[in-house]
């Protein structure tokens, strides 16, 4: 599977994203730069963490209106699959590419911590090799990582079972202490309709590798990886 | 052409930045505060003929960008006086 890992001023991400699709799952990758269009090399898109512009205005606002977010739009309306992880998640909302907005933490801090996820559905590209239920821990890295959507987008998005991961605790109860920034419902991942566009708050690039404490974010890269079938189309749905 | 750009959370949004500075007010002795909530001052210089020509621009500005609409609401100020009032006028 042919990856492309976006990289706008401000992205920090990047190299992790880049060194565990290369090293530690032997993929070919690309960096791809924010003014680049053409994307049709690719089989996945990676919008990784960091400040994209500097956050300025609101985080991920700019970056969602930039050259390469313009093509991504055409490039998952081909089916492309596209994973956007904590800054890459609050720029596909901004894009619009994703529904709802990523707020203030409730708690006002920037946190840093390890969280555990519970997986809320393994019908995408990105949790098909996971089970319903199974706990993941990854890191979260953020100061505005809070999902909020209107009513009637959470009615959609439980309806359409597109929330993929929800903050839970180690036993799989979503409670408020489990929530590390008062997200909606608890909610720290979704997907598009198609499924093919996921955006979550956590770092699973942070979780790829024993030492860096655990593996699990390891996990939907390697469901990714099965998902793409022998004759070069994607598994659907 | 000047002008101002209000950006707010919508109502019924909570304002963490909001809430925390209003208990802030109340420990400097503010006891008096009932609401607090943070918003954006946007001062925009435009080139255009005329208010409503203006107007229309960053109301485009503001849905492109300025603003989020899932979370947002703007108001736009033009902020000379005689450009208040012809886009008064010209409503």
């Amino acid at each position: 599977m042919r990856f492309g890992v976006v990289v706008f001023p401000g992205t920090w991400s990047d190299c992790d994203f880049h060194y565990v699709i290369s090293e530690v799952l032997h993929q070919p990758v690309k960096y791809v730069w924010h003014r680049d269009r053409s994307l049709g090399e690719f089989d996945c898109l990676v919008l990784p963490g960091g400040f994209a512009y500097g956050d300025y205005l609101r985080a991920g606002a700019v970056a969602g209106r930039s050259p390469v977010v313009d093509a991504v739009r055409e490039f998952t309306a081909r089916g492309g699959l596209v994973l956007g992880s904590c800054n890459g998640f609050q720029i596909l909302c901004e894009a619009g590419l994703l529904p709802g907005a990523l707020m203030r933490n409730e708690c006002l801090q920037y946190r840093c911590q390890s969280t555990q996820l519970r997986v809320e559905n393994v019908d995408t590209p990105f949790t098909r090799g996971l089970h319903a239920g199974q706990i993941l821990t990854m890191p979260i890295s953020h100061g505005e990582g809070k999902y909020h959507a209107d009513p009637e987008t959470l009615k959609l998005l439980k309806q359409r079972k597109r929330v993929v991961f929800r903050y839970a605790t180690a036993d799989g109860r979503l409670t408020r202490d489990a929530n590390p920034n008062g997200s909606l419902d608890n909610i720290a991942g979704i997907v598009n309709d198609e499924g093919t566009v996921l955006g979550m708050m956590p770092h699973p690039e942070r979780a790829a590798e024993t030492a860096m404490g655990g593996t699990d974010g390891l996990l939907l890269f390697k469901s990714l990886l099965g998902s793409l079938v022998e004759d070069g189309t994607f598994l659907k749905r | 052409m000047r002008a101002r750009v209000l950006v707010r959370l919508k109502p019924g949004i909570l304002d963490v930045q909001g809430s925390a500075i209003a208990r802030a007010l109340g420990g400097l002795g503010f006891d008096d505060v009932r609401d607090l909530r943070v918003g954006k001052v946007i001062e925009v210089e435009i080139a255009a003929a005329d208010a409503d020509r203006a107007r229309a621009r960053i109301d485009e500005m503001c849905k492109k960008l300025l603003a989020n609409p899932v979370i947002e609401d703007y108001t736009i100020e033009l902020e000379r006086a005689d450009d208040l009032a012809a886009a008064r006028g010209g409503r």
